[in-house]
């Protein structure tokens, strides 16, 4: 019985080791994978996770192990093999103590997760925040608006659907929303939290290498909800400076005639009710920003690449890309499309 | 009863029951003839066997729609099928397999077996039973005749405010999703206040509480279950109709509502809910696995114990489900520890599963295999359950494909596997005949490996950041491999779906004909015939033990002195199961139908205008009074009955 | 028998106005100019506007925007995004003229509403003509119809998620349209 008990643990230790392994090693991550961090958020839980791993593996293990053990050893019957009433009102007390110490054992490991879970908690909630850097997400269907707080706050500024960051730095993200209940989550960098509208949440992360971590949103909010994705792109301190400074500034002034005309064919059509180009008149706030879309590396909240292709085919059918998003086909001539799809590349 | 000479005072058995006596029970418990007969029956056994099936009706209706969307799923970057179609799968398919398959399918097969495991004839309140039976049915294919019209629910089967607010989903669409609620919380609160009923007040004599089943347990703790959560969703889905309807402001947080209150109340009542699928799977554990091993299950005290301990722990658990909400973080913490705290009960029980096992002298037929999947799977989905259960690892895989991958390992593994095995188990007693073990065998190990197949993919999806919900994913996200073979599983359940409707209908006519008791088992359906009589035991039991078939069982062992000609069954006290009083049950009636259709058109009126509230009342008081209003010839064969005390 | 015909008949006509009531219809309509060029030149007359190329228009009189909840509500939304609050309130008027009662300046017909918003008014309301699209011009029009009480009650929308300034459009009386007479330029 005791050799049986030993053999269990080391086949399950075995299996759990053998399954945490393969999983980080072999499983290639993606480009949006929890087992991936690069923050120390999402590090704390992958540590958390590995844990998991292994208490879980060992457990399920000696489980199964001992019901192949049962079923093997236990003679076999048929409907008619007479039941065994004997022990009716009687106490059995080797299945007892097996049953009592499987029951404590399940105990103390549940409480070994819990103190663990609970501590890795504390712990992400006490990320360092001096020199943080703030900004507010507000979620929309199907788009993230990303403002910068500027301090003073004349530097504030807007963009949407790419968020930089400087290495190294904490970064605080106050969430709101604008209409349903969203999501903000970078598998790399953290775990999520929701957009609740009425409420204000807030988000702590940092990025510790440079890279681009991508993000989607995690709550069921209508038809683009698989679309709805976004891009942390975490930048060395002097790279983000430069962005951010660039971000400031008003939209690029065109340069030649077809650049002029696309301006014209922004601010002339249906584009200037919804978009904001800062510098120009056009300033609502219904949908992503545009004054610096040159610069982004999506478009469309992380769909489409952001080249003078992709931004073609969206401007023209957004339907045909994103069925049911909010932004209307265009019919704009072909002439007038490409000198606005210039002009839009052109806001770096 | 007469002393004997030998030992005073012992109540000997009285004249069992005459050829005449059968025939007239046959004739008194029957449902009544023609197709008003059938409308009108109320006979547990037939209003069982007519929910379990509806309930199966929507159990593959349920399966098609997650076969589309796996198809739709199978490939990245799929025009198959567009976000509007997905989300009224998605809605359509978790609103079916938890309202419309999952509670319900439980509360039927208990409808069928509780009064013949507890020696009696009918449940508590037949008529009721009946009734319950057809709103639920109705409430099923108001929805599905919704959704073929394009009304169907799309904003997930939790439906979140505001998304399924009046703001964000304009039309009838979620109205409909909160009608059916209505209908459905109906159904199984009627249900649960029959089985309380029934398990408290008609038990066999000497039947003490301590003596009953533990798949009577299982459905007893259930129904309690029921009766308290319920209420919350009821409330919740109403007050979302009045939002919708009326203009009223609860979700509004500008009007001060709050969007947070819909997930505390529907969560409160989401999670014991799964719980009221998971218990009753454990009730068919404990019968399948005690038969089949030949023995008792170990250690009955504790297993009843930890069935209570689920029941009660269940209902701390529902801020699991909101972990990444900006609730404050202590307090998520002790819902972590809840959590964790609810394996405990259900570690004991699979220990003295185990420990039974190991004991016993094992029959492996399907029943059983069913049963032993249920230990890898369920146990697998506890272990994805408790990396859940804690705050930091919910924050990176809640709303993901882990979560899927677990809720269908806990519910499957839980709840259908059980389930399945609990069919080939009493489809013998239900039908009287075996179903085919050959077919069995394929039907579990199709079942056991495209399940695996279909749905462990599924955690390494949600690790890669595979969100819920979505109608299409990018090809260069790197999840398409394990889609395909995920849709590839689901195709194999399909098969094995399939196998087993196959092995249901084939085994009707052709399967072996089966005596009472084919599996030998030891509780008391396995003393009456296959199929029984329509008055299920010819002279009510007397029990002795926890397994009247097992033990041998001293004198006396029946009662005697039940009328034959009307519908008199014994009522039993509470705890000990000491005769209590004789009641006169009520005869078939055709107006819990008639007033199932009128609550039918006044909910889904509802849905249109608020005066159907009123309009439609009258309809559905018209009915309620024909159902009470007494007869004359019952009223007399009650009174001929009474005795003066 | 023929109850049961006449209930068939009925459930299939409530059932089919579901149908046009729930789809949610994503191509864009064929043909959608954004009411651009052809309407900015054309003096305003005052009184009920006779919409200006009545041939093209007359096509759109039948739009069936007004029997679809959706379509309904993305007008609603456009109302709040597009700021006619801001002179209109929420059909309470305020600058500009109240929308949910039953005094119409310019004409109730929808294709009279079009052409208001297309067109603009004098003494403030702007020309959108050419600045929004075609589709999103006719959900304006059936939400600005519903404002009034003038949409099927199952069709009109429910109460917003913001501060709510009346009560919302599916429970408002129907205002009979009288026409005014137009004010002096």
């Amino acid at each position: 019985m005791k050799r049986a008990l030993h053999l269990v643990v080391a086949v399950a230790f075995a299996l759990a080791g053998a399954l945490a392994w393969a999983q980080r090693t072999v499983l290639q991550p993606g480009a949006h994978d929890a087992l991936a961090p690069a923050g120390p958020q999402a590090a704390r839980i992958g540590d958390l996770w590995d844990l998991f791993m292994v208490i879980c593996g060992i457990v399920f293990a000696a489980v199964l192990i001992t019901l192949a053990v049962a079923l093997r050893r236990a003679p076999r019957a048929d409907a008619g093999t007479p039941a065994d009433v004997s022990m009716a009102d009687r106490h059995e007390p080797g299945p007892y103590r097996s049953v009592l110490v499987g029951v404590g054992a399940s105990i103390v490991l549940l409480f070994v997760l819990l103190v663990a879970s609970v501590s890795t908690d504390r712990a992400l909630a006490r990320l360092p925040l001096q020199g943080a850097l703030n900004l507010t997400v507000t979620g929309h269907q199907w788009w993230w608006e990303i403002r910068y707080d500027g301090d003073p706050v004349s530097e504030t500024f807007t963009t949407a659907n790419e968020l930089h960051v400087p290495v190294g730095r904490p970064v605080v993200v106050t969430l709101r929303s604008d209409d349903v209940i969203h999501s903000l989550w970078v598998p790399a960098l953290a775990g999520k939290k929701d957009l609740i509208p009425g409420r204000t949440a807030t988000l702590q992360f940092q990025a510790a290498q440079p890279g681009t971590y991508r993000g989607q949103c995690a709550e069921f909010c209508g038809f683009q909800h698989a679309w709805m994705a976004f891009e942390v792109i975490a930048d060395t301190p002097e790279q983000f400076a430069a962005w951010a400074a660039r971000q400031r500034a008003e939209a690029a002034e065109p340069t030649d005639e077809k650049l002029r005309r696309g301006r014209e064919v922004f601010l002339g059509s249906t584009c200037v009710m919804c978009h904001a180009i800062g510098g120009t008149d056009a300033s609502a706030r219904k949908a992503p920003d545009l004054t610096h879309v040159g610069s982004r590396t999506t478009l469309a909240a992380g769909t489409l690449r952001n080249d003078a292709e992709s931004m073609t085919r969206w401007i023209r059918n957004p339907q045909q890309i994103k069925p049911g998003v909010n932004m209307p086909s265009s019919t704009l001539a072909d002439a007038d499309l490409q000198a606005l799809v210039a002009y839009l590349g052109s806001l770096k | 009863m007469t002393a004997s000479a030998t030992t005073p005072n012992v109540p000997r058995n009285a004249v069992p029951p005459t050829a005449d006596d059968v025939l007239a029970l046959e004739r008194t418990w029957r449902d009544p003839p023609g197709w008003i007969g059938w409308l009108s029956a109320i006979n547990h056994k037939a209003i069982g066997k007519r929910f379990i099936v509806a309930a199966f009706g929507f159990f593959v209706a349920g399966g098609i729609l997650a076969a589309l969307m796996r198809l739709q799923l199978a490939r990245p970057d799929s025009k198959l099928i567009g976000p509007d179609l997905y989300n009224q799968l998605f809605t359509m398919h978790g609103t079916t397999m938890m309202f419309l398959f999952a509670v319900p399918v439980m509360q039927a097969v208990s409808v069928y077996l509780v009064p013949l495991m507890l020696g009696t004839r009918s449940v508590a309140f037949p008529r009721m039973n009946a009734f319950a039976f057809w709103i639920f049915l109705f409430g099923g294919l108001v929805l599905y005749g919704a959704f073929i019209l394009d009304i169907g629910p799309d904003a997930g089967w939790f439906s979140y405010v505001p998304l399924a607010g009046p703001d964000y989903s304009p039309g009838k669409r979620v109205d409909f999703w909160a009608q059916l609620i209505t209908f459905t919380e109906l159904s199984g609160l009627l249900e649960a206040v029959v089985l309380v009923t029934t398990v408290f007040k008609l038990r066999a004599p000497g039947m003490t509480l301590n003596r009953i089943p533990l798949f009577v347990w299982a459905m007893l703790v259930t129904a309690f279950m029921v009766m308290f959560a319920m209420p919350s969703v009821m409330l919740a889905s109403t007050v979302l109709i009045t939002d919708r309807l009326v203009g009223t402001h609860f979700y509004n947080p500008a009007e001060g509502g709050d969007v947070l209150l819909w997930q505390h109340l529907f969560w409160f009542f989401g999670h014991p809910e799964v719980y009221f699928i998971f218990i009753p799977g454990l009730g068919f554990i404990s019968s399948i696995v005690a038969t089949f091993s030949r023995r008792p299950i170990f250690g009955y005290s504790a297993m009843v114990l930890s069935l209570i301990a689920t029941a009660f722990l269940a209902f701390g658990l529902w801020v699991h489900h909101m972990f990444a909400t900006n609730l404050p973080e202590l307090g998520k913490s002790f819902f972590t520890a809840a959590s964790m705290m609810i394996a405990i009960p259900s570690a004991v029980q699979i220990f003295c599963w185990i420990a039974t096992l190991w004991t016993g002298k094992l029959n492996f037929k399907t029943p059983l295999l069913f049963v032993l999947a249920f230990f890898f799977i369920l146990v697998l989905g506890g272990m994805t359950g408790l990396m859940l259960a804690s705050v930091p690892l919910d924050l990176q895989v809640h709303d993901t494909y882990f979560v899927v991958a677990h809720l269908h390992y806990v519910l499957i593994g839980g709840a259908v596997f059980p389930l399945f095995g609990a069919i080939y188990y009493w489809y013998p007693k239900f039908t009287g005949r075996l179903m085919s073990e050959r077919l069995g065998r394929w039907n579990f190990w199709l079942f056991f490996i495209g399940f695996n197949v279909a749905f462990f993919p599924m955690h390494l999806l949600g690790l890669q950041g595979m969100p819920r919900r979505v109608y299409t994913y990018g090809s260069e996200m790197g999840w398409s491999g394990l889609n395909a073979l995920s849709s590839l599983g689901a195709l194999v359940i399909a098969i094995s779906v399939l196998l087993f409707v196959i092995n249901v209908f084939a085994s009707l006519r052709r399967g072996e004909r089966a005596a009472a008791d084919p599996w030998g088992g030891g509780t008391l359906e396995w003393s009456v015939a296959s199929p029984p009589p329509a008055c299920n035991f010819e002279a009510i039991p007397v029990v002795h033990g926890r397994d009247p078939m097992w033990e041998p069982q001293p004198e006396p062992t029946h009662v005697a002195g039940l009328a034959t000609t009307s519908r008199e069954l014994l009522m039993t006290t509470v705890l000990d199961a000491v005769p209590d009083s004789r009641e006169s049950f009520p005869e078939p009636t055709i107006w819990p139908f008639v007033g199932a259709l009128a609550t039918t058109v006044l909910f889904v009126g509802s849905i249109f205008t608020p005066w159907a509230v009123v309009w439609g009342s009258v309809p559905v008081a018209i009915a309620l009074t024909a159902w009470f209003w007494p007869r004359r010839h019952e009223n007399r064969a009650h009174l001929a009955l009474e005795q003066q005390p | 028998m023929r109850a049961a015909v006449l209930a068939v008949a009925l459930a299939s006509v409530a059932a089919l106005s579901g149908c046009e009531r729930e789809k949610r219809d994503f191509e864009p309509p064929t043909g959608s100019a954004s009411g651009a060029a052809a309407t900015r030149n054309v003096s305003v007359r005052a009184g009920p506007g006779e919409p200006i190329e009545t041939a093209r228009l007359a096509t759109t009189q039948d739009r069936r925007d007004e029997y679809n909840a959706f379509l309904v509500n993305q007008g609603k939304r456009l109302f709040r995004w597009y700021n006619c609050n801001g002179c209109h309130a929420q059909g309470g008027g305020n600058m500009g003229p109240p929308l949910m009662d039953d005094k119409w300046l310019y004409g109730h017909r929808p294709a009279e509403i079009y052409a208001s918003i297309v067109e603009g008014r004098p003494k403030g309301m702007p020309a959108f003509g050419g600045r929004i699209p075609e589709d999103q011009l006719w959900q304006l029009v059936a939400y600005v119809r519903s404002l009034s009480g003038q949409l099927r009650k199952d069709v009109a929308p429910s109460r917003a998620d913001g501060l709510a300034g009346a009560p919302p459009e599916n429970v408002r009386d129907i205002e009979r349209p009288v026409q005014q007479p137009a004010p002096k330029p």
